[in-house]
């Protein structure tokens, strides 16, 4: 089992890299290119008694890590996907 | 004043800021203390997060040292009142933490800014600024990247309310504007209190304004404030 737990920052939080990527895109003729945000993403591969849980409770624990750790709420969003 | 000094992997300002701590209260370093212990020594009366790139600024800035064993005891030793530095990347691990609210983003401007700035003293009823005056400027350096304070409006409207902002990026004169904000910050904000003012997180670095041969002596205000408050 493993979970893809995607982060991106809130709409309205400045995102430079975002920007200098959308220059470099236009830069290389990409013009229909408007905003680019960048995030990330972080892969979990799950194992021992987690792994083996309803999704829902899978889903609920992974939710708990990106609260806690993996994302800052404060000025990312986040969504978690589980795959397999 | 018996100070403890954290250092973090990656942490780079611990030495400077050894000498500052040292140089206020009368040759007498603090005690260093590692990420990796679990505890405090009893009686610190102040604890240091330092500046540097800790657990080198993987995932976000200041997050990886933030769950970092040590602490743990360092929120408890907060929570029971004692004083806080958090200086540049120490700044970020409060924040990560929640010793601070709101969060430390990329330069505006994507480059590491490393120069002299002044800042505006914005109050000085605090153990950290009591040697100041309100709306002196003061001239320390910075050195980082993510140095933007980012927090939502009603956290913001809290702290201006709360006389929680400590300094704010000012021309030499003392006058904030757009033109001073050096990284982007919200209300041009270098630093900041938490509720009680026991806490003090900022992205300049005081300790390095402590020395006539080196950057000036602007910080000192600041780390003999904390000496007189905790003598």
């Amino acid at each position: 089992m493993k979970a893809r737990v995607h982060v991106s920052l809130k709409n309205g939080v400045l995102d430079p890299q975002g920007k200098a990527i959308g220059q470099a895109l236009h830069s290389l003729g990409f013009s229909d290119v408007a905003e680019v945000r960048q995030g990330k993403l972080i892969e979990l591969e799950l194992s021992g008694a987690l792994a083996k849980k309803p999704k829902a409770e899978i889903e609920a624990a992974v939710k708990d890590m990106a609260q806690k750790l993996l994302a800052n709420t404060v000025i990312e969003n986040y969504s978690v996907e589980l795959v397999g | 004043m018996k100070a403890a000094l954290i250092t973090f992997p990656g942490s780079n300002r611990e030495r400077d800021m050894r000498m500052a701590l040292t140089k206020v209260n009368n040759g007498k370093p603090p005690v260093d203390v590692w990420h990796g212990d679990s505890g405090l020594p009893e009686g610190i009366d102040l604890i240091v997060l330092p500046g540097g790139f800790s657990y080198g600024d993987y995932l976000r800035c200041g997050a990886m040292a933030a769950h970092s064993p040590i602490m743990r005891e360092v929120k408890k030793r907060a929570e029971a009142g004692v004083r806080v530095l958090a200086v540049c990347n120490g700044f970020q691990i409060a924040c990560e933490a929640g010793l601070l609210p709101g969060v430390l983003i990329s330069n505006a401007g994507l480059k590491f800014i490393c120069k002299d700035v002044n800042l505006r003293v914005e109050t000085t009823a605090s153990a950290f600024t009591k040697k100041y005056r309100k709306g002196q400027t003061i001239r320390v350096p910075v050195a980082h990247h993510d140095g933007n304070y980012t927090a939502d409006a009603d956290t913001v409207k809290r702290l201006e309310d709360n006389d929680q902002i400590a300094f704010r990026y000012a021309d030499p004169l003392g006058t904030v504007s757009p033109e001073t904000n050096l990284n982007g910050s919200v209300g041009n904000i270098a630093g900041i209190y938490n509720a009680k003012k026991t806490v003090l997180g900022l992205m300049p670095h005081p300790e390095d304004a402590t020395d006539p041969v080196c950057g000036g002596l602007d910080g000192m205000g600041l780390f003999e404030s904390i000496a007189e408050s905790l003598s």
